[in-house]
């Protein structure tokens, strides 16, 4: 066979993979392939390369990058070897610009002149090997360069060119629908081609299509169905045949279209009940691929419209895979068994015990597969259970992709179960205690607004008890060193509204522990925002009640810090605290009235409020507002433009707006927060964003929710209420207070805005719910349904003592069979088991030996194994061995297989091919030329300088059992 | 796209063959097996052959000292993927006999062309041994 003739490669490239072979770091593999770059680089300049050696340096520059260095300088040496006569060379030559170069590249420009030769050639593997290249290197622009011809070898009479047009047109599907839109139906065509393999091709592009767009294809449901029939009957050519299953990753493929066709469509279900039923029985349980074809046919039924007894068969498979030693099947029965429980959501009472050993088990994939899987079976009466494992499973692990996962399911599952508020606002708590910097920011805000809105409408004591608890809770987690900042920003701005409200806590302590967060997060801008607020809250409130509360010194000391601040934000809102502190009691009570972060507040767009002040400053002679459309300007400062019409003329760009507030202001400091804020330059950001809209009133609306749905930043907000601020400085109190109002309020609001009020089942009475917590608690699935409760009380009365009596009563019937899983599982690799030994004992024996006692141990631990598994599973290779020269022998007389001109899909005229009935390969004899051939084959290594000595282990021992 | 890559990783984390069916650039490459060859080189036998990298799974197996991990999306029949790599090894030892990790470095082009024969645009398309190796043995 082919690598058998002395591998005709130089010196040079032997001596190359040897040293790489042998390497043993990294750093070294580095060198090694550092100094074949310079070499390359060398030989490559030379203008004449003999012919013979193009090939071998190109593979070099393969080896270069897939070690992971840039070999772009050989990249162009690639390209030219496609136009090579030799075949060989010219599919080195694509393979490696597939390999190096992405299809936007702009070598590839110079390619598409020789695909469009090569698929031309008289020669089919020219053909072919420019059809691969068509799939990697052809992009949306290049389509219509090979597209034609690509149609034209759909025709092709050979099968492989056939199969491979197919696919290329599926590539172009791939990239550009458009393109090929009017060529779908070859798809359809060619899923009749007479030529198994073209078939089996064709049925990736159908599933595509059929993905985007089930309807066009009912249609095909008879045909997939008999094809289906006639694989499963093994009507297809033996060597399609894998591990004695006719032709699984076909059947796969077919049972996954099938899934797609008949998801909720009676009809075509219907159809497909028989043939998979067929299949079912037909899988060989034994072997993995056996129990693929059975996972997918698991897949498909829970799939299709329900069908009782094939319900039932996809049932009893998951039991099998679950009572399985193998991780591999368990991993599959757990997925197969949350498909399955859409349908049937019964079918994981039974596997209850199975299920709590996969999420107790070490191994990380199994567990995170049965997350999933509690997940898909979450309702209210188990919700507390899965959440609280989940979240101690996120706090466990460090891979922030999954954790954020897991956080984002945590919430939707709190968020749509939750028994009672209090468990909602603990399990948030934690979430974000933990993953705070992973969840989405509307989590906060939904928070947030649970605790402002409470239970609803009648019951204020519960409110205001969630709202001590959340108060208290948060107190307690605040010493908590290094906290997310979206958490910090939901208790700052908890501690602001309702920190004091049931009077348990002073103002006075209030505000020291939120001006120690201020300090110790002092980084945060958005925190720190969040702190200053809740300050100002606190003072307010306070005063509104008329008690006297005095400025903490540290209070103090951050406010002044902050005014010097470097964002304009922070200097706002500093301001604001100070200004409000001097305002006398009425006027703080309307600015900050206590507990309205619910009321909505009103927007007047029409600005009315300021009517009576327009027409008092026409009656004085000032020029009547012009609408922007009648401008021709991008003027957008209406409010000062209507108070002070000399500004009008002179100021036509937006941009003195800076300028603007202190003339007219400072004439007039009567109102303190008016002047105060006015100091405050107005945020550039929002001041953007209004001149790109150049419409002053939407501008505000659209400003706002643009940047509060962000940030909960005062910017947006800011210019909507501040800016009629100063304008209306002149006239009394009641506007400026309004702004102020509004600026007490936005987080509330923003927090109303930023999300819809959504269907979550906060409401629930929480009383009822727990006695039953702690039996809920030993139990994922008890509380569903009587008669399960029922069968499982035994094992329910033993866990709700505790979990580790849980444990232990979970732990001992499954056990045992994962330490005996050892030796089965790894049935495939049967030679492994000879591994360890031979690399334990590798220093000093000869592989020579090496090999033979490899064997001796690979056929004594096959003959000691009794495991149905392992035994079934000799016989099983070696029938393929048995099998394959003949096949072979066959196949390279007549040129590729065809199908005694077979047409699939009409049974009638299949000509049948024996089954290989039960072979009982002789087990020894087929490994007897192996190894001797090893034997060859390790000398012939030597004889060429490359030792494989033992301490370099990288020769295969052998690959099959 | 169901297989976005195929790789082999001897034990000691040296890259012997990669496919990528996606693009990917020199450092992503890099880095991707970097990580996942540490996720499945700290396995044991007993655990799954799959692991959950990133949003999709890895599939592996290992052949003495050779390991094999085929990148799939995540709604992939992982046992089936198995059993494909299974395939390649078949077919690879079919063609080379005995296959070895010396046959795959000193053919890696060929190891690459009997990829190219079973999988097209990251779907499988061809898994009859013969069907496979008839055009490599053509070209020779």
């Amino acid at each position: 066979m082919g690598s058998q003739g002395g591998f005709g490669q130089s010196k040079e490239f032997l001596d190359l993979i040897k040293s790489i072979g042998e390497s043993r770091s990294k750093s070294e593999e580095d060198r090694i392939v550092l100094s074949e770059i310079e070499t390359l680089r060398r030989r490559l300049s030379d203008p004449d390369i003999p012919k013979r050696k193009i090939k071998e340096y190109i593979v070099r520059l393969v080896y270069v990058e897939m070690l992971g260095h840039d070999a772009s300088f050989g990249h162009i040496y690639a390209v030219k070897m496609t136009h090579d006569d030799n075949l060989l060379s010219k599919r080195t030559g694509y393979l490696a610009v597939t390999l190096f170069l992405n299809e936007d590249h702009d070598l590839i420009i110079l390619i598409v002149n020789t695909i469009q030769k090569d698929l031309r050639s008289d020669n089919y593997l020219v053909v072919c090997a420019a059809l691969t290249a068509v799939c990697r290197l052809i992009n949306e622009e290049t389509i219509p360069a090979v597209l034609p011809q690509v149609v034209e070898l759909l025709g092709h009479p050979k099968e492989a060119v056939r199969k491979k047009a197919i696919m290329a047109l599926h590539r172009f599907y791939q990239k550009s629908p458009g393109t090929v839109s009017h060529l779908v139906s070859n798809f359809r065509k060619k899923l009749c081609d007479n030529d198994p393999g073209v078939m089996g091709a064709t049925l990736c592009p159908l599933f595509d299509l059929i993905t985007t767009d089930v309807n066009s294809y009912k249609d095909l449901v008879i045909s997939f169905v008999s094809i289906l029939k006639q694989v499963a009957e093994r009507r297809l050519p033996k060597t399609y045949d894998y591990h004695q299953m006719p032709a699984p990753f076909i059947q796969i493929k077919l049972l996954k279209i099938l899934a797609l066709l008949g998801s909720g469509d009676k009809q075509a279900s219907e159809k497909m009940y028989t043939v998979v039923g067929d299949v079912f029985r037909k899988c060989d349980t034994t072997s993995n691929i056996g129990n693929a074809v059975l996972y997918e046919c698991i897949c498909c039924v829970s799939c299709i419209y329900p069908n009782t007894k094939l319900l039932e068969a996809a049932a009893e498979s998951i039991a099998k895979f679950l009572k399985s030693d193998s991780h591999n099947l368990k991993y599959m029965g757990i997925d197969a068994l949350g498909r399955l429980i859409k349908t049937s959501p019964d079918i994981a009472e039974q596997h209850q015990l199975a299920v709590i050993d996969c999420l107790e088990d070490p191994d990380d994939t199994l567990k995170r597969k049965t997350f999933e899987l509690l997940y898909k079976m979450t309702k209210s009466s188990n919700v507390e259970v899965i959440v609280d494992r989940m979240i101690d499973y996120m706090i466990s692990i460090n891979d922030n992709h999954y954790k954020t996962e897991i956080a984002s399911r945590c919430v939707e599952l709190a968020e749509q179960f939750a028994p009672s508020n209090q468990w909602f606002i603990q399990t948030m708590n934690r979430v974000f205690e933990h993953a705070g910097d992973l969840v989405n920011i509307k989590v906060a805000h939904n928070l947030m607004r649970l605790i402002a809105e409470g239970f609803g409408e009648d019951d204020e004591t519960a409110d205001s008890q969630l709202r001590s608890s959340a108060v208290e809770s948060y107190l307690r987690i605040m010493s908590e060193p290094k906290l997310p900042s979206v958490f910090l920003q939901v208790i700052c701005w908890v501690l602001g509204e309702y920190g004091t409200a049931d009077g348990k806590y002073s103002a006075s302590y209030i505000s020291g522990r939120l001006c120690d967060v201020a300090e110790a997060y002092s980084s945060d801008e958005t925190v720190k925002a969040y702190a200053i607020t809740a300050l100002m809250k606190l003072h307010a409130f306070e005063m509104a009640a008329g008690r006297k509360i005095d400025m903490l010194p540290e209070c103090q000391c951050l406010i002044e810090e902050l005014s010097a601040s470097h964002s304009t934000d922070l200097q706002q809102r500093a301001y604001e605290l100070q200004s409000l502190v001097s305002l006398d009691r009425r006027a703080v009570e309307s600015v900050m009235p206590a507990d309205a972060s619910c009321e909505d507040i009103e927007v007047d767009k029409e600005l009315s409020f300021l009517d009576k002040h327009i027409q008092g400053a026409i009656e004085k002679g000032a020029q009547p507002y012009i609408p922007e459309s009648e401008r021709s300007g991008s003027l957008n400062i209406s409010n000062l433009s209507i108070r002070d019409q000399p500004e009008v003329s002179t100021h036509s760009l937006r941009f003195e707006a800076y300028e603007l507030p202190k003339p007219v202001a400072q004439p007039k400091p009567s109102i303190p927060q008016a002047s105060s804020t006015e100091l405050v330059p107005v945020p550039e950001p929002s001041y953007s964003r209004e001149s790109t809209y150049a419409v002053p009133v939407p501008t505000v609306s659209s400003s706002v929710s643009g940047s509060t749905e962000l940030k909960l930043r005062l910017d947006g907000v800011q210019k909507k209420w501040g800016k009629p601020t100063y304008g209306s400085s002149s006239t009394p109190d009641m506007p400026s207070q309004k702004s102020e109002n509004g600026l007490s309020r936005n987080d509330d609001s923003s927090i109303s805005m930023s999300r819809p009020q959504s269907s979550l089942d906060y409401r629930k009475p929480s009383v009822e719910i727990t006695p039953e917590k702690q039996r809920l608690a030993a139990s994922l699935f008890g509380a569903s349904s009587k008669t399960e409760r029922r069968t499982t009380s035994t094992h329910k009365a033993v866990r709700s003592t505790g979990q580790v009596a849980e444990k232990t009563q979970v732990a001992k019937p499954v056990d045992p069979p994962i330490a005996k899983a050892t030796p089965v599982q790894p049935p495939p690799d049967l030679l492994d088991l000879g591994e360890p030994i031979s690399t334990s004992s590798a220093p000093e024996v000869d592989p020579f030996k090496q090999l033979e006692c490899l064997l001796d141990q690979s056929e004594s631990a096959s003959a000691s194994s009794h495991t149905a598994d392992n035994s079934s599973k000799l016989p099983d290779i070696m029938s393929l061995y048995s099998g394959m020269p003949t096949s072979g022998q066959t196949s390279g007389a007549v040129g590729p297989i065809s199908v005694n001109g077979d047409h699939l899909v009409s049974p009638s005229e299949v000509g049948v091919i024996a089954t290989p009935a039960g072979t009982s390969g002789p087990v020894q004899f087929s490994k007897g030329p192996n190894l001797k051939d090893a034997l060859n084959k390790d000398a012939r290594v030597r004889q060429m300088g490359v030792t494989p000595t033992s301490q370099n282990p990288n020769l295969f021992k052998d690959l099959l059992g | 796209m169901t297989i976005r890559f195929v790789l082999m990783v001897n034990k000691q984390g040296q890259t012997r063959l990669a496919q990528y069916y996606e693009y990917l650039t020199l450092e992503e490459r890099r880095a991707l097996e970097g990580e996942i060859v540490r996720k499945c080189l700290a396995r044991t036998e007993q655990q799954c052959s799959f692991v959950e990298h990133r949003n999709y799974k890895v599939v592996y197996r290992r052949y003495a000292s050779l390991f094999f991990l085929v990148g799939v999306d995540n709604d992939e029949n992982e046992l089936a993927i198995l059993e494909f790599i299974h395939l390649l090894v078949e077919t690879m030892d079919h063609h080379f006999g005995n296959v070895c990790e010396l046959d795959i470095m000193f053919h890696l082009e060929k190891a690459h062309f009997m990829l190219e024969e079973m999988v097209m645009n990251g779907c499988i398309v061809e898994t009859s041994k013969s069907n496979i190796l008839t055009p490599i043995q053509l070209m020779e």
